[in-house]
């Protein structure tokens, strides 16, 4: 007995040196405590939960443990005969819900928090797709939006086990997410397809992205780093190939970030609205077929036999260019070919269409202006 | 006059059953089809059981290695589906079947053709979900709680045959519980009480309710998609008009109380081997019968505490929270009961009470996961991470199946008329409580550190947690082959079994000689005195 006194001891002790050792940091074994005074005080929450569980545990396990080995027919005891005590069980109601209740009260104060509204100087709308974020910049002062989505930038050949893996394996994207450090930032999170969920854990961020419903949260960050995270509700094959990273910066750089982004998209605007020539969009389109179509329909315009249709001399590229467009645009349902109306910019749309109507020897001849993708659009909203 | 002479004594060759496949395919023997149930659900768990061992080999090292993502969203959602509805469910079910009569003193099942019929259909529903595989497009991909709309607008065609399942598994649930309550109201042996009632049919008499209950949700849902995937409505299409948050909501409120079918059987179960085995009444049976009514209940309110992050307003988050940590209140009476049961007794440690002790306390564990999910601002850590697949497998297979291996080896005997092997019986449950252990323990780690649920492939953090998950589950998928034979051996051979094999056993069962000959009470036995 006293041998086994000083394992249960000594398992005790490990335990709580193995626990608390590893709270503090990143770790591999237990929550982060995060950046944020949310993902702090959740922290904190999770730990008093857990000791409250470790005490009852202990407490319940002890006892039954102790009559396992003590209260056993093969040393001889003889079972006792009481079955009922309406003061044990009493007091064993009582108790629990006393706890119980000295848990909810700091767990309804941090639920509270996080569900505190307020002005907020910046405003992001998170769009999840099958399987990419959107994310655009919310603000009154400009008129050229800033939009970009972030998708999975670990290389297929890691994932194939052909070449060793990065130390961020999986957790990596095209383009992370920029905020600013302390202040408040309000996010906006929906979806276009299915349910996705927006997950940054060292944020204390986790919120459903719902087609049809716009969900708020909200963060503020202390330290400028990379914070990375993954969708968290099963959204289709590529579920667990939906980073996310989140790059938080000083306000100044920030600004200046979001003002080179801001030029960007004044300049996209520009291209829109110019008049295009045939030449300049066939130049531009061959760009985009190269890096959006070429995987499946082939440089060639050839296609894959009975996987992939051709482009070349094909009914849709050399026939009615509205349903040509509708296809780009839209996708075809039940097939590998996606929307790409909502992922290239109305320039990059009427490049690709114009490009593909006019190479491989289809000679149509026919151009497709950005501003008719705009006004296609519009059409099809209504 | 001649059922006079049937008291007397028992002409095995007029009542036994009748020969060949026939006696199985029309019996409406309670024995028979309780038997039924239990080989069914064996074959179930080892079909699930290997899907999930598809799942933990792929998730062996980091990296895609055996499987496409696409398979490997299948093999999820259909090791859920028939680990629920075609391992335990049915388990219980069959237990139902072979003790509820035997314990209320009962002849057979109030409605046997019935119970024919509830049966049979199972293995027509689970041949069609299991024939997906092979269809074009693929089983179901979405989860076993088929969220819309990637279970509606973004599904594989297969999902119309998994909605038709759906339907006959549930036609079957509620006949099959419609039976249990028409048993325990109509064929009590004069004298038993409801208070006088093993705890066993106390628990599926309101597990039985909960079916009845929920069911016809599930099948609301089901039908709800099968509208908006065919007949053009849009309950769950937001461009549509519809919401699929009213999906979560309606399947919650079937799903919630259907995680509680899967264990307060199993409560029943412990509630008789405990006192067995520690020669000992059971503490507190009164409240053990409260308390699991009162968990019955809150099963109905807290459906939304799997839904805290989809964005419930504060006050409702609050409610929901608020309830659910009330079910540890229940819950704790029942664990605290059963330690005082142990508590002064004068225990041996045959193979049932050692699944029973292993259930307490493992039970316990995922009971304090529970309650940590149920802090609402923790969930949204905890959320659809690897600590909620830790919690919920602690529940169903420490809790639920460890349960029904106790009550196999605990009523074997009776069934077979041979003892086990107990030394096999040992070497299985230490083999399945080690395995179970190494597979689920580390998942709470992974899960905390950022792992999310029902991913293929993961960073290189988690690598070496996965990798210990994964023997584990190996260890304890083969183990059960040892149970497989252990049951094997018991129905051939095996010493010949006492009517009352176990020196603490109390109730009517064990009054009747082992195996439990083919038509059991006649006449209703008479029942004085404590439960
Ligand atoms: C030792 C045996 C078992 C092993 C190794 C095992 C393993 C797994 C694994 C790896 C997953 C996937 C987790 C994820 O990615 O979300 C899973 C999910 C699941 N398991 Fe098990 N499991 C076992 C037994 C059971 C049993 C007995 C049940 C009984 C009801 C069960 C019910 C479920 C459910 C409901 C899911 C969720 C499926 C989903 O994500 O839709 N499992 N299991
Ligand atoms: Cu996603």
């Amino acid at each position: 007995m006293q041998k086994l006194k000083a394992w249960l001891w000594l398992s005790a002790g490990v335990l709580i040196w193995v626990l608390s050792t590893h709270g503090h940091s990143e770790s591999r074994w237990n929550m982060t405590e995060g950046v944020t005074e949310i993902s702090r005080s959740v922290y904190r929450l999770h730990m008093l939960i857990f000791w409250v569980c470790v005490g009852i545990g202990i407490i319940v396990f002890g006892i039954m443990i102790y009559s396992m080995l003590m209260h056993r027919k093969s040393r001889g005891v003889q079972a006792a005969n009481f079955h009922e005590s309406t003061l044990v069980e009493i007091i064993w109601t009582v108790v629990p819900f006393a706890i119980l209740i000295a848990m909810a009260i700091p767990a309804a104060r941090t639920l509270a928090q996080i569900y505190e509204r307020g002005p907020a100087e910046v405003t992001i709308e998170i769009v999840g797709y099958q399987w990419k974020w959107q994310y655009r910049y919310v603000s009154d002062t400009n008129d050229a939006k800033v939009a970009y989505f972030s998708t999975l930038a670990t290389p297929p050949e890691q994932i194939a086990n052909k070449v060793a893996k990065d130390e961020n394996y999986l957790l990596e994207v095209s383009e992370p997410l920029v905020i600013p450090t302390n202040q408040r930032v309000r996010l906006l999170i929906t979806s276009n397809d299915v349910i996705h969920s927006w997950w940054v854990p060292a944020l204390g961020v986790k919120k459903d992205a719902i087609p049809g419903i716009v969900n708020e949260s909200w963060t503020k960050v202390e330290q400028a780093g990379l914070y990375r995270g993954q969708c968290a509700e099963l959204c289709g094959k590529d579920h667990g190939f939906m980073p996310i990273v989140v790059d938080v910066r000083e306000p100044e750089e920030f600004q200046t970030w979001l003002a080179a982004k801001q030029d960007d998209a004044r300049k996209m605007a520009e291209l829109t609205n110019k008049t295009w020539t045939l030449t300049e969009l066939v130049d531009r389109g061959e760009k985009v077929y190269g890096q959006f179509c070429v995987a499946c329909h082939q440089a060639n315009g050839m296609g894959v036999e009975g996987a992939f249709p051709a482009l070349k001399g094909s009914a849709v590229a050399t026939g009615d260019i509205n349903k040509h467009i509708a296809i780009i645009l839209n996708g075809v349902n039940g097939t590998a070919m996606q929307a790409f109306g909502k992922q290239l910019s109305e320039v990059d749309l009427a490049a690709v269409v114009t490009y593909e109507r006019n190479a491989w020897g289809n000679n149509m001849g026919d151009m497709v202006a950005p501003l008719d993708i705009v006004k296609f659009k519009s059409g099809q909203q209504e | 006059m001649t059922a006079i002479s049937h008291e007397h004594d028992h002409h095995e060759e007029h009542h036994g059953p009748a020969k060949g496949l026939t006696r199985w395919l029309f019996t409406t023997n309670h024995k028979d089809i309780g038997t039924l149930y239990l080989w069914f659900s064996f074959s179930m768990f080892l079909l699930g059981g290997t899907f999930a061992l598809v799942i933990r080999a792929e998730l062996f090292q980091p990296g895609l290695q055996l499987v496409q993502p696409e398979f490997f969203n299948q093999m999820t959602t259909m090791h859920g589906l028939i680990m629920v509805f075609g391992a335990v469910m049915p388990a219980f079910v069959g237990l139902a079947n072979w003790m509820i009569p035997m314990m209320i003193g009962a002849p057979d099942m109030a409605l046997p053709r019935m119970n024919n019929l509830s049966f049979w259909i199972l293995p027509f529903a689970f041949a069609m979900l299991a024939s997906t595989l092979f269809m074009e497009g693929g089983a179901p991909n979405f989860g076993w709680t088929f969220y819309a709309p990637l279970s509606t607008t973004y599904a594989p065609p297969s999902v119309t045959y998994f909605i038709f399942a759906i339907h006959i598994m549930g036609a079957s649930s509620i006949m099959g519980a419609i039976n249990i309550i028409a048993t325990i109201f109509n064929l009590r042996a004069p004298g038993m009480t409801f208070m006088k009632m093993p705890l066993f049919v106390w628990t599926w008499l309101i597990t039985a309710y909960l079916l009845i209950a929920v069911m016809p949700v599930l099948a609301g849902v089901v039908t709800m998609m099968l509208m908006d995937i065919h007949f053009g409505t849009s309950f769950f299409n937001a461009a549509g008009g519809g919401s699929p948050v009213l999906f979560q909501h309606v399947f919650w409120f079937f799903g919630h109380p259907e995680v509680y079918i899967m264990i307060l059987p199993a409560f029943g179960v412990v509630s008789a081997i405990i006192p067995a085995f520690a020669r000992k009444p059971l503490f507190g049976y009164t409240s053990m019968v409260y308390a699991t009514a009162s968990i019955a209940f809150l099963s109905f309110i807290v459906w939304a505490h799997h839904m805290f992050t989809v964005g419930i307003p504060l006050v409702g988050e609050l409610f929901f929270m608020y309830a659910t940590m009330l079910i540890a209140v229940p819950t704790g009476v029942k664990v605290f009961n059963w330690v005082a049961t142990m508590f002064r007794g004068s225990m041996t440690f045959e193979t049932p009470m050692l699944f029973a002790c292993a259930f307490v306390i493992l039970f316990t564990i995922g009971g304090f996961s529970g309650l940590m999910l149920a802090i609402a601002p923790a969930d949204f850590q905890y959320h659809d991470t690897y600590f909620v697949v830790a919690h919920f497998h602690y529940v169903l297979v420490p809790g639920a199946v460890f349960s029904i291996m106790a009550a196999t080896y605990y009523w074997l005997p009776k069934w077979t008329g041979h003892m086990y092997d107990e030394t096999l019986g040992k070497v299985h449950f230490w083999l399945s409580f080690i395995g179970v252990n190494i597979t689920f323990f580390p998942q709470h780690f992974v899960g905390l550190a950022g792992m999310p649920r029902r991913i293929p492939d993961y960073n290189l953090q988690f690598a070496d947690f996965n990798m210990i998950s994964s023997m584990g589950a190996f260890l304890f998928g083969i183990s059960q082959l040892v149970f497989l034979l252990v049951v094997f051996k018991c129905v051939f051979s095996g010493e010949k079994a006492p009517a009352k094999p176990w020196e603490g056993a109390e109730g009517l069962e064990w009054t009747v000689p082992s195996p439990a000959p083919y038509h059991t009470f006649t006449t209703p036995p008479k029942v004085d005195g404590g439960h």
